[in-house]
């Protein structure tokens, strides 16, 4: 096996061009060395005008979801040796406007994640007081929304979805499936209150199931599963509200 | 959320690309994708067509040979051949997915994505078999 590879990296400077442009870096390639690591490499010991995002390196603060050879990945988790010999195009993330090379802005996702008010809701009055004590769970509860809880906000699943490309205003994979995230939570009781932002035309009904959302998602939340999901609980509101107006 | 104002979010240096038009070409799943979207359409044809064979039996005898007539011709048997595999391929694309929309519980375990998606297989299998016996089985 090869012990270097060569990575393709896009570059973006806006004060200096006005377009992407491709550099190419060579690095090591060790059998243990993910793209995050060739990235580094770079940063530290051949071009240190390199931008990206990372954090943790280990899965869990969402920070390096970049394109790694046309596909939406966690740098972190994505490795070489897989992509030997070469080269490995590594772009920003699809779907979001490049700040500078492979960093993206994030706020849109950002502003769409708070709108879906993804903590838990209790009812004006139904909040025990401190003295009681925490609301308890059972593992089954837990089991309910565990699935969706595992998102790290890395938006690899926006990145991957058509839907939000073509339409920015569509509220997002990620968005949705943390709804619905605190909608199966037992302790909740916010879900009439997100049913109303998530049942307008850019919310779940956006969604035309293409399902490359969960097929990227490096935490398995399944969003494509989470949405559809929303789409039968939201239908069958509209039902009932439609022949019990007073409610049941 | 503040009223802070979004100063960047148009931000003239901000890269964008736009996506092209021919974005569902770029992977298989996007194309299967589009594939199944477009297959809703021969869905509708196969409804008309069987709206139109109830209303040349409701005329009688004559229009119903006519209309028998009119569907052997080789277009028409070329579009509802071409229709069939496209609502085989929308059915079965559609029964896979049951699972993901479909969250059972039995006995406090959720059942298995693939026995929701076999139940809908087995219905489709019963339906198929009950309208063959009414077809075939006189």
């Amino acid at each position: 096996m090869a012990d270097r590879i060569t990575l393709q990296v896009a570059r973006y400077r806006p004060e200096e061009e006005s377009a992407v442009r491709f550099q190419e870096y060579e690095v090591p390639c060790p059998k243990e060395w993910v793209v995050l690591d060739g990235l580094n490499y770079v940063k530290d010991r051949l071009d240190g005008t390199l931008s990206y995002r990372w954090s943790c390196r280990m899965g869990i603060c969402g920070s390096c979801g970049m394109t790694v050879n046309g596909e939406p990945k966690l740098t972190c988790a994505t490795f070489l040796t897989d992509y030997a010999p070469g080269p490995v195009r590594v772009e920003p993330l699809q779907n979001f406007p490049v700040i500078r090379d492979l960093i993206v802005e994030i706020g849109d996702f950002m502003r769409k994640l708070a709108t879906v008010k993804p903590w838990i809701i209790r009812k004006e009055h139904e909040e025990k007081p401190l003295s009681e004590g925490e609301y308890r769970q059972t593992p089954e509860q837990l089991e309910e929304y565990k699935q969706y809880s595992m998102c790290i906000n890395c938006m690899l699943c926006y990145a991957a979805c058509p839907i939000y490309g073509l339409d920015p205003k569509f509220i997002g994979p990620a968005a949705i499936a943390l709804a619905q995230r605190y909608n199966l939570d037992g302790r909740d009781q916010g879900a009439p209150e997100r049913l109303q932002i998530l049942s307008e035309h850019e919310g779940i009904w956006g969604c035309t199931f293409v399902g490359e959302c969960t097929k990227v998602c490096p935490k398995h939340v399944d969003p494509a599963g989470a949405i559809q999901r929303y789409k039968l609980d939201a239908s069958v509101e509209w039902l009932k509200s439609f022949f019990m107006p007073r409610g049941a | 959320m503040s009223d802070r104002p979004l100063y960047t979010e148009y931000h003239p240096r901000w890269i964008r690309t736009r996506m092209s038009t021919y974005w569902w070409l770029q992977r298989r799943s996007y194309l299967a994708f589009i594939l199944r979207e477009l297959s809703s359409i021969f869905v509708g044809w196969f409804v008309v067509f069987l709206l139109l064979l109830i209303v040349a039996l409701n005329q009688g005898e004559s229009r119903y040979q006519e209309f028998l007539a009119w569907s052997g011709k080789p277009a028409v048997l070329a579009l509802n051949i071409v229709s069939f595999f496209f609502i085989m391929y929308h059915a079965i694309t559609w029964f896979n997915l049951a699972p993901k929309a479909m969250v059972m519980r039995v006995a406090g375990t959720r059942v298995p994505g693939f026995l929701i998606a076999g139940s809908n297989y087995l219905a489709w299998a019963m339906a198929s078999a009950l309208v063959g016996w009414l077809l075939l089985g006189e």
